[in-house]
C-alpha cells in the first residue's frame, strides 16, 4: 500500500512539471515484473566473452570435434570448413583480407575464439539449435581452430581454463568507429548548386550484368 | 573465390554465373505508342500491362460498380489492399542468400508515399526464420549487472509508461550490393532494407531502472528468442538515452516477421541492432564480440583491417520514382519523389539534380520532418523528354551530406559491405525507362 501511495505520489509530481517530449517520467520503481531465479537464468544466459566469462565447465579434443563436425556440421560447411553451395566458408583465407576478393574466415577474420563459441551454442547446428553439449562446443572450437591451424594437435583438449589464453589471427585488426574523424569531410558548409560539373559520362550500367530477379516471377500472393 | 563473401553476406557482385536470371523489369518496360492523354504526353512505357480503360466504366457508360453491391463489411474481418495492388509485395534476390530462412526481402519503395511503411511491406531480414511466439509464454529476462535480475511479461511490460515515436529502421547492408558498381537494376534491391514506422512501446531506460544498474555497467547484450539467438552488444549510454522496448507498430501488434511480440529499437543505428523477439538483456561492462559485430557488421577497409562498431546510419535519400520499376510515363508535368533519412537526427535539406549533378535544386520536404525519421520530398517538373540523370543528396541537421559512392570508396574501399549510403543515380531515357548506372 504505501509502495502505492509513493509511487502515485511520484507521478502527480512528474506531471505537474513540463512533460517533455524526450523523456517520460518514470517515478523511481513501479512494482512491475518478478525476480528471476537462479534457475531460470541457468537456462537462458548462454552468452560467452572473450575474457571466457560466460564459458560452461567442460571440454573437448580436435579429434572430438572433428567427428561431430562431419556427423553435424559438414553438409552445409564442408568437411574442412570450405563451405557449400552459399554456406559460410569457416577456414582459409589467411592473408586474403587486403585482397580484390577476401576470405573472411574464422581463421582470417574473426577477432575471438568466445565468438565462435557464444554463436554455436545459440544457433548452431542450423535448425536444431542449442541442442549442443557443452563438451561437443568446446570439441567443436577445437576442430574449427584446428582447421584454421590456430592449434596444430589433434590431440589439443580445449576447455573452460585455456580457453581465454587461445588469440585468433585478426583479433588486432579491429579498430572502433571513426567516421567523424576519417570522414569529417563529408561535413560540408556549402555545398555546388549551379554548374558544379562540365561534362558527365554514365560509367557503368546495371543492366549490364542482368542479375536482377523480373518483376513478373514474383512470389505468389494469398 | 567470391564464395566466401557471397555465401556469408549474400553481397557479393554477381558474376557470370548469374547472369541467366531473367531480365530487368525496366527492359521489358519498352517504349510502345504515344496515347493523347490530358496535360501532357502519356508515353506507353509500361505498354504491355496498361490495355487503357474499358469503354463500359468511363463517361458517359456508367461502370459496373456504380450499379452494383460491392462486399459487405463480413467479407474482409482484417482488410487486405485492393486486388489491384497486388502487385506490390516484399520481393527476395535469390541468389544473395544459401536457403529462406536466413535470408532477405526488400520493401517496395517505389510504390510507397508518405513516410510511414505499411506493416505488410516492412522488409524482413531474420538469421534463422520468422519464430511464432505465443505472447501468453513470452518473457523478457534482465540479468546480469543489476540489482535484482528480472521477469516480465509482456502484461507487465504494457503497464510501463508508454510513449509513440516514428523511427526509420535500416539494414546496415542496404545497397551493399552495389560496392563495386551499379549492380541491381530496381530500387526495391539496391535500397529496400529501410522502412519507417510509428512504434508504441516503453523507454528501455524504464526496465533497467526496475532491475537497478549497478555502478560499473556499461554494455548490455540484447538477445533474440529465434533459432539464432540473435545477440548484439549496446553501449548502455544509447540505451538509456532513446532505446524502447516496442510491442506495437503502427498501432498494431508487432507482425511476427517484426519480432511479435516485443522488439527492441535503436533509433538511427543499424537495424541489426534492433532485436527481435528479445527475450533477454544482460548487462556488463564489455562488449561481448557475438558473431553479428565482429564477423558480419564489421567495414573491412582497404588497409585489412575493419572498423567495428559503426552503429550509427549515416544521412541517406533515394529518389524512389522515377526508378527503374517506375518509369516516367508522360511527358510535361511529373512529380519527382523520393525518401531522405539520418541515424543522426533530422534531415532538413535534400537536393536534386536532374541533370548528373551539374545543377542541383532544394526539393520541397512534405510532412513532418522528425528525429531519426524517414522524410518525404518531392520535385515537380515539366519534362520534354530529354535524358536525365537524376539524383538527390540528404543533409542532416549536424550537418552532414550524403556522399558520392566514389567519395565513400576513397575512404572505404570496395569491401566493406555495410553502410553504402552513397548517391545512387538513375539515368531516365527518352522513353521514360529509367536504369541504375553510375556517373562519372
Amino acid at each position: 500500500m504505501s509502495k502505492f501511495r509513493k509511487t502515485f505520489t511520484g507521478a502527480l509530481v512528474a506531471g505537474s512539471a513540463v512533460v517533455s517530449l524526450v523523456s517520460v517520467a518514470v517515478a523511481g520503481k513501479l512494482g512491475l515484473g518478478r525476480e528471476a531465479s537462479p534457475q531460470e537464468i541457468a537456462g537462458w544466459d548462454i552468452d560467452v566473452r572473450p575474457d571466457g566469462q560466460g564459458l560452461p565447465p567442460g571440454k573437448g579434443t580436435v579429434a572430438q570435434g572433428e567427428s561431430i563436425f562431419i556427423e553435424q556440421c559438414a553438409a552445409c560447411h564442408g568437411e574442412f570448413g570450405q563451405g557449400v553451395d552459399r554456406w559460410p566458408v569457416l577456414a582459409g583465407g589467411l592473408g586474403s583480407l587486403t585482397h580484390d576478393r577476401p576470405d573472411k574466415t574464422i581463421g582470417s577474420f574473426w577477432p575471438a575464439p568466445s565468438t565462435i563459441y557464444d554463436y554455436v551454442r545459440r544457433a548452431m547446428p542450423y535448425g536444431n539449435a542449442q541442442s549442443l553439449k557443452p563438451d561437443e562446443i568446446y570439441a567443436l572450437v577445437a576442430y574449427l581452430l584446428y582447421l584454421n591451424e590456430v592449434v596444430k594437435d589433434t590431440g589439443f583438449e580445449l576447455n573452460q581454463k585455456n580457453f581465454a589464453s587461445i588469440k585468433l589471427p585478426n583479433s588486432g585488426g579491429f579498430y572502433d568507429d571513426d567516421r567523424e574523424t576519417s570522414e569529417k569531410q563529408f561535413w560540408q558548409k556549402d555545398v555546388c548548386m549551379k554548374d558544379c560539373k562540365v561534362d558527365v559520362k554514365v560509367l557503368n550500367h546495371a543492366r549490364m550484368l542482368d542479375v536482377t530477379p523480373d518483376r513478373k516471377k514474383s512470389p505468389k500472393v494469398e | 573465390m567470391t564464395r566466401n563473401i557471397a555465401a556469408s553476406t549474400g553481397l557479393d557482385r554477381a558474376g557470370a554465373s548469374r547472369r541467366s536470371f531473367l531480365k530487368s523489369a525496366a527492359r521489358t518496360a519498352a517504349a510502345g505508342a504515344v496515347v493523347a492523354a490530358g496535360g501532357g504526353t502519356a508515353i506507353a512505357a509500361e505498354g504491355a500491362r496498361h490495355k487503357g480503360p474499358n469503354p463500359a466504366n468511363v463517361p458517359p457508360e456508367v461502370a459496373e460498380w456504380s450499379r452494383h453491391l460491392g462486399a459487405g463489411v463480413t467479407d474482409f474481418p482484417y482488410g487486405k489492399p485492393s486486388k489491384h495492388e497486388a502487385h506490390v509485395i516484399r520481393r527476395n534476390v535469390e541468389w544473395l542468400t544459401a536457403d529462406k530462412q536466413s535470408s532477405i526481402n526488400f520493401t517496395p519503395l517505389h510504390e510507397l508515399d508518405g513516410l510511414i511503411t505499411p506493416n505488410g511491406l516492412c522488409f524482413e531480414r531474420h538469421h534463422g526464420g520468422t519464430p511464432d511466439v505465443d505472447p501468453h509464454d513470452y518473457v523478457l529476462m534482465i540479468n546480469g549487472l543489476v540489482d535484482k535480475p528480472m521477469i516480465f511479461t509482456l502484461d507487465d511490460l504494457k503497464r510501463f509508461p508508454r510513449v509513440n515515436r516514428v523511427y526509420f529502421l535500416e539494414c546496415a547492408a542496404n545497397s551493399g550490393m552495389e560496392w563495386r558498381g551499379a549492380q541491381l537494376n530496381s530500387c526495391q534491391f539496391t535500397h529496400g532494407m529501410v522502412h519507417n514506422l510509428i512504434y508504441t512501446g516503453v523507454p528501455l531506460k524504464a526496465l533497467l531502472e526496475e532491475a537497478g544498474l549497478k555502478p560499473k555497467a556499461k554494455w548490455l547484450l540484447a538477445e533474440g528468442g529465434d533459432a539464432a539467438g540473435m545477440n548484439r552488444s549496446i553501449p548502455l549510454a544509447k540505451a538509456l538515452d532513446d532505446c524502447l522496448i516496442a510491442f506495437k507498430m503502427n498501432g498494431e501488434a508487432l507482425r511476427p516477421e517484426q519480432g511479435y511480440p516485443a522488439r527492441l529499437v535503436v533509433p538511427g543505428w543499424e537495424g541489426n541492432m534492433w532485436i527481435k523477439w528479445i527475450r533477454r538483456i544482460e548487462v556488463g561492462d564489455e562488449p561481448w564480440l557475438a558473431r553479428e559485430e565482429t564477423s558480419k557488421y564489421t567495414d573491412l577497409m582497404a588497409d585489412g583491417r575493419s572498423r567495428r562498431f559503426t552503429f550509427i546510419m549515416d544521412a541517406k535519400s533515394i529518389i524512389t520514382n522515377p526508378s527503374p520499376e517506375a518509369p516516367l510515363k508522360h511527358t510535361g508535368r511529373n512529380v519527382l519523389t523520393g525518401l531522405a533519412w539520418s541515424g543522426r537526427g533530422i534531415v532538413n535539406r535534400v537536393d536534386v539534380t536532374l541533370d548528373g549533378g551539374r545543377n542541383w535544386q532544394a526539393a520541397r520536404i512534405d510532412g513532418p520532418a522528425l528525429d531519426k525519421s524517414l522524410v518525404r520530398f518531392y520535385v515537380d517538373f515539366d519534362w520534354s523528354g530529354q535524358e536525365l540523370l537524376v539524383q538527390s543528396r540528404a543533409h542532416d541537421q549536424t550537418g552532414y551530406v550524403q556522399p558520392t559512392k566514389n567519395e565513400l570508396r576513397m575512404v572505404r574501399g570496395l569491401n566493406s559491405i555495410y553502410h553504402n549510403n552513397g548517391i545512387q543515380t538513375w539515368l531516365v531515357r527518352a522513353n521514360g525507362e529509367t536504369e541504375n548506372v553510375e556517373i562519372s
